[in-house]
């Protein structure tokens, strides 16, 4: 383990980081010895990217005030225009240092503006001597503002000509921000993902103030060894590490068994961590739900998920519109006339084309069809006849609504109108149930 | 399922001025909007029918009628849903409570804080769903915390629309809270409010301050409240919301539920699947989902239609055809409760309107009343009836003399007739109920047979006394006959079982299985099927004395809605059909004289559009432009005579009206052009050759 050094700053400080970013050390320093000292220039711009909980957010907040750096920290996401970005920027700055609390209403509505005020700003805070941060936390977003403003966030230390780094933090390459006009090329660094040993260490780095760390740490190994294979989320991992736990200590606290008995305590807890990988994990069932399950000692049995009420009730001929739209979808056009015509004419020659082209035809995926031939099959697959009333029509739209059908190509295109089905084979299949309307012979 | 189209009620073109006046001394000197509709809506019964007699008077009893059955339903409904809505609340109170839980567990701390989410499944029925978050925001607003947001997803195409409407419904809920601070606030929206959360989460700082540090006395009505309430946003249509804005607000929320404690409720119209197809697991693991599932709609209706329908409370019935339409609205189309609600509603107006004597269809009391006052001509209207009609002449001659010419004699029939009607209302539903029962089983026609008893028993006439101890003798017949019953067919399974055991060899196991059958279902027969019979028989005697159907009764006509043709019409809109009469047959929409034609032929007095969409049916899919503008000016020219005709050159004004005809095809999408062959357009309808 690299022990972290720097000159600049006091070793107490230092040994004080390192022990808040396990599994990050060398990141840490790497990110130390770009910074430089405090009145130094740095990189203009730095990219770090990494997949989702790989410490990027964390390790830069804990470094930034754990020395003391000055710096904004803004979540793109949430400023989801350029203007609420760049105000909330200049806001953060001013409320920077301590006495200005003021709140006043900034007026920011271009990067020109932004330059301008960022320059008044950082003089009245008083921070030309060292360097500043801006670190915009989910920066893909970026890509979909206004085209000059990543390109300007690169270049915000020659903008301004002031000492400050943008530092931008994602979840996806750099290549895939890189305009197609070219900019200024920011120093890349990757975050790896943390490995089963990361996150054990890190997991066991909590353990609840009840128990020695060793118990946790047995208890953390089990959890990884059934979620690692689907989760490698750490908050996902932490936040099941939680819910699970007062059932892994039940034996412990009954009295059954004692902190060291592991076999014991994994025979108990495995089964139910593998529940909790069927619901919980899922958010089949919410987690509150899971706890007051576990509290009262209930099978997970009773409470059923949110896939179990999979069936949709509809409408008779929103039924039938719907067996119609997915028979439209996925058969090709000129078996129609085979299909739903009385006298149709060879068919012993086709059957075997036919159950060739069915299997291939779901593995292709929904077709688009018009409105035409939808009625059309409506027409043939309904015993009875059908007015083309407006009913029927608003429950073509209706359907699609609610996703069950989508519309193809634009809203406004109103000769033609082209849909999609977008249910599934077993869907249909439920639903064509009670009218006994056999789709697969179709 | 969006609202079929509900014709609205056409207004008359002009004012009587003397009647109007009169209208308005009875309304009171009150006035607004609401009473120039009324207004108008009164008038247009008087126009209906050409005697103005009553209408004053029918308007004021379906007015009346129709308040009663909405306050009923309203009810209705409120009633249906309280079992959810107590659920729904209970769930905001246990997790905002979990969620102001101080943090300094362990557990708590390590415990990502998730989004507390009610997915409130509500069935494909979207037009009910409005009503529901209607009283539900109210509910809420009177429980848990006056922050209610509705938010719909034609309202947020972005995450900035969805923020923008999400501030402007909780800032403004502040006010109607509160009224004091108004200026307050009109101040800071005259300020461009920062449409961020950090703006919300300041906001929710203050107001949960202010109403902290507020008066005792103010603190009052905020005391049902919860400590520092909760914000509740309602997504109204899950369905319809985009992958990306519900993203974006789920993800922006969850990093601020520390300071904005928020509680999101989904409303989803088909299941709750579509949270796990909408959200990816990224962002569905940040909320805390509990599934809430409203009533069926199905369940609903059948009660709407207990409480409006097979009640004597209103004395408005629909026929079984009526009833038919509405139903098959319901199942076949929409689902929706409300659009049922609304034809009945369309039943009531179209009753009072088109059937003079309906004036008579109120309470029995007021009905008698009624009846005494009735006018001459009104007593004609009655003669006219076709049911009444009936009745005259099953009775003997001197009688009828006396019908037709003695007002008061006919006011006397009429009362008995008003006391027979209200036991009408099981009619339709117990001529089908009786072919079930001759298929019931046992216990199932033991408890029918206990529940008749009850209803004969609760209803007051005397002549069912009998019925009822009738009806006694049978049940108890039925338990002596099930105990020996149960006795007998004990033994005979224990034997039949040790038969089974000596038979090994399949053929005669098959053999004697069905031996067993049919000597079973024979013995049945003798005994309990006997029995069953006679009970069925015996009620369908009953039925048939007592519960005629509605329209073999006399009178029938003051409280059955009848014509369910009108209601097919008004409800049933055919756009296509519509379009189709009119182009084809346009005397029937502009009542010309000139233009009344029958059958086939092609009138050229017809508008051009007409002429070129008759010429157009007899074409197959692919139309020629040249061969049709020489149909359309043989027809135009055919009146000018034959020398007219002669000419080869088509007339440049006949041409232009001919390319006229042709874009307004286009235009209502009968065709479009085609690039298949030169100077050809293709058909878009079907019916081609």
């Amino acid at each position: 383990m690299p022990n972290l050094e720097h000159p600049a700053y006091p070793a107490a400080t230092l040994l004080r980081l390192e022990s808040l970013v396990p599994c990050r050390e060398s990141q840490v320093s790497m990110l130390l010895s770009i910074f430089g000292e405090r009145q130094q220039f740095t990189f203009p711009s730095i990219f770090i990217y990494g997949h989702t909980s790989s410490g990027k957010t964390y390790v830069m907040q804990t470094l930034l005030n754990t020395l003391q750096l000055p710096h904004v920290f803004v979540n793109c996401v949430e400023y989801f225009t350029s203007r609420l970005l760049l105000e909330e920027i200049l806001i953060q700055l001013q409320n920077c240092s301590f006495e200005t609390k003021h709140a006043s209403h900034v007026l920011c509505d271009t990067f020109n503006d932004f330059v301008r005020m960022f320059k008044q700003a950082v003089t009245s805070q008083d921070l030309q001597d060292q360097t500043l941060y801006i670190v915009l936390d989910r920066a893909e977003q970026l890509r979909e503002m206004e085209a000059n403003i990543l390109p300007a966030f690169l270049r915000l230390q020659e903008l301004t000509d002031r000492n400050v780094t943008v530092v931008l933090l994602s979840e996806i390459v750099w290549e895939l921000f890189r305009p197609s006009t070219g900019c200024f090329e920011p120093f890349t660094l990757y975050f790896p993902d943390y490995s089963i040993g990361h996150l054990q260490k890190i997991l066991s780095h909590n353990h609840p103030p009840e128990y020695s760390a060793d118990f946790y740490a047995a208890y953390i190994n089990i959890l990884l060894g059934v979620f690692y294979m689907v989760c490698r989320d750490l908050k996902e991992l932490q936040h099941l590490a939680a819910l699970n736990f007062s059932k892994y200590c039940e034996p412990v606290v009954r009295g059954e068994a004692n902190e060291r008995d592991t076999r014991k305590l994994w025979k108990n807890i495995e089964p139910h961590l593998k529940k909790a990988m069927q619901t919980v994990y899922l958010r089949e069932i919410s987690s509150s739900q899971w706890e007051r399950l576990q509290r009262d000692d209930g099978e997970p049995g009773q409470l059923k998920g949110l896939s179990a009420h999979a069936h949709v009730e509809l409408p008779y001929y929103s039924k039938f519109l719907l067996i119609a739209a997915y028979l439209a979808s996925y058969n090709p056009v000129r078996t129609d006339k085979r299909f739903f015509l009385k006298h149709h004419g060879k068919i012993k020659k086709t059957n075997f084309m036919k159950k060739h082209e069915k299997t291939s035809n779901h593995l292709l995926g929904p077709k688009p069809f018009p409105l035409d031939r939808l009625l059309a099959i409506l027409y043939s697959i309904v015993d009875n006849r059908v007015a083309p009333t407006a009913n029927i029509f608003s429950q073509i739209t209706s359907l699609v609504t609610l996703q069950l059908l989508s519309l193809v190509g634009h809203n406004d295109q109103l000769d033609g109108p082209r849909y999609k089905c977008t249910v599934s084979l077993d869907f249909i299949r439920a639903i064509a149930r009670p009218q006994q309307e056999s789709i697969d012979t179709f | 399922m969006s609202p079929p189209p509900f014709a609205p009620l056409p207004l008359p073109r002009s004012i009587p001025r003397g009647w109007f006046g009169r209208y308005r001394l009875e309304l009171g000197a009150r006035e607004g909007r609401h009473e120039h509709v009324l207004r108008l809506q009164a008038d247009y019964f008087r126009e209906g029918n050409n005697d103005s007699e009553d209408s004053g008077l029918r308007f004021a009893t379906c007015q009346s009628l129709w308040k009663q059955i909405k306050s009923e339903t309203e009810q209705i409904q409120e009633e249906l849903n309280k079992q959810l809505f107590d659920n729904l609340v209970s769930f905001l109170r246990r997790s905002h409570s979990e969620f102001q839980e101080k943090t300094t567990e362990w557990t708590c701390q390590m415990k990502s804080s998730e989004i507390p989410t009610a997915a409130l499944v509500l069935g494909v029925n979207v037009t009910d769903h409005d009503l529901t978050f209607k009283s539900l925001s109210e509910v809420l607003q009177n429980n848990i915390t006056p922050y209610v947001a509705l938010l719909q997803a034609k309202d947020c195409p972005g995450i900035k629309n969805l923020m923008q409407k999400l501030m402007g419904q909780l800032m403004n809920c502040y006010i109607d809270v509160d009224t004091s601070d108004e200026e307050d606030w009109v101040q800071v929206s005259q300020n461009r409010i920062r449409c961020s959360m950090a703006s919300l989460i300041s906001w929710y700082e203050n107001i949960t301050k202010k109403t902290d540090s507020e008066t005792p006395s103010k603190k009052r009505t905020s005391s049902r409240h919860l400590q520092s309430p909760p914000v509740v946003v309602i997504f109204k249509d899950m369905e319809s919301f985009t992958t990306k804005v519900l993203q974006d607000f789920l993800v922006i929320s969850s990093q601020h539920i520390r300071e904005l404690p928020l509680i999101l409720i989904f409303g989803i119209a088909t299941s709750p699947m579509i949270i796990h197809s909408l959200l990816p697991h990224s962002v569905s693991s940040l909320l805390c989902i509990e599934l809430f599932q409203s009533l069926s709609c199905k369940e609903h209706l059948s009660t709407i239609i207990d409480k409006l329908l097979l009640t004597t409370q209103f004395a408005f019935k629909l026929s079984e055809k009526v009833l038919q339409v509405l139903i098959n609205i319901f199942l076949y189309h929409d689902f929706s409760v409300q659009n049922f609600i609304k034809g009945f509603q369309l039943c009531i107006v179209e009753h009072f309107c088109s059937q003079p004597l309906s004036v008579l269809c109120c309470r029995l009391v007021e009905a008698k009343k009624r009846v005494n006052s009735l006018s001459h001509s009104q007593c004609e209207n009655v003669r006219r009836l076709p049911s009444f009609r009936r009745y005259v002449e099953s009775q003997v001659s001197e009688k009828q003399i006396a019908l037709l010419t003695a007002d008061n004699f006919l006011k006397i029939r009429e009362l008995h007739c008003a006391c027979l009607e209200n036991r009408v209302w099981e009619t339709e539903e117990y001529e089908s109920s009786l072919q079930l029962a001759r298929m019931l089983n046992k216990s199932d026609l033991v408890t029918m047979l206990q529940k008749c008893v009850e209803i004969f028993a609760s209803s007051s006439g005397k002549e069912f006394d009998k019925v009822v101890e009738k009806l006694k003798e049978f049940l108890t017949q039925f338990q002596k006959l099930e105990v020996a019953g149960a006795c007998q067919e004990r033994g005979e399974s224990v034997s039949s079982q040790k038969e089974l055991q000596k038979k090994t060899d399949l053929y005669h196991l098959q053999k004697t299985l069905l031996e067993l059958k049919e000597s079973r279902r024979s013995k049945k027969l003798t005994k309990f099927e006997m029995l069953r019979f006679e009970v069925v028989d015996f009620i369908d005697n009953l039925v048939r004395n007592y519960l005629v159907p509605a329209d073999h009764k006399t009178l029938h006509e003051i409280m059955y809605f009848n014509t369910a043709s009108a209601l097919r019409e008004h409800l049933n809109a055919a756009p296509r059909i519509a379009l189709h009469t009119a182009l084809n047959n346009p005397y029937c929409y502009l009542k010309n004289q000139a233009l009344k034609s029958d059958g086939g032929t092609i009138s050229n007095k017809a508008p051009d559009i007409c002429i070129v969409y008759k010429l157009h049916l007899e074409c197959g899919r692919l139309i020629n432009l040249v061969d049709w503008l020489e149909a359309f000016s043989t027809v135009v020219m055919a009146v000018e005579g034959p020398n007219a005709a002669a000419s080869d050159q088509v007339d440049d004004i006949i041409h232009a009206r001919f390319i006229r005809a042709v874009s307004e095809l286009e235009l209502l999408g009968f065709i479009k052009p085609s690039k298949q062959k030169t100077d050809h357009v293709a058909r878009l309808t079907w019916g081609g050759c």
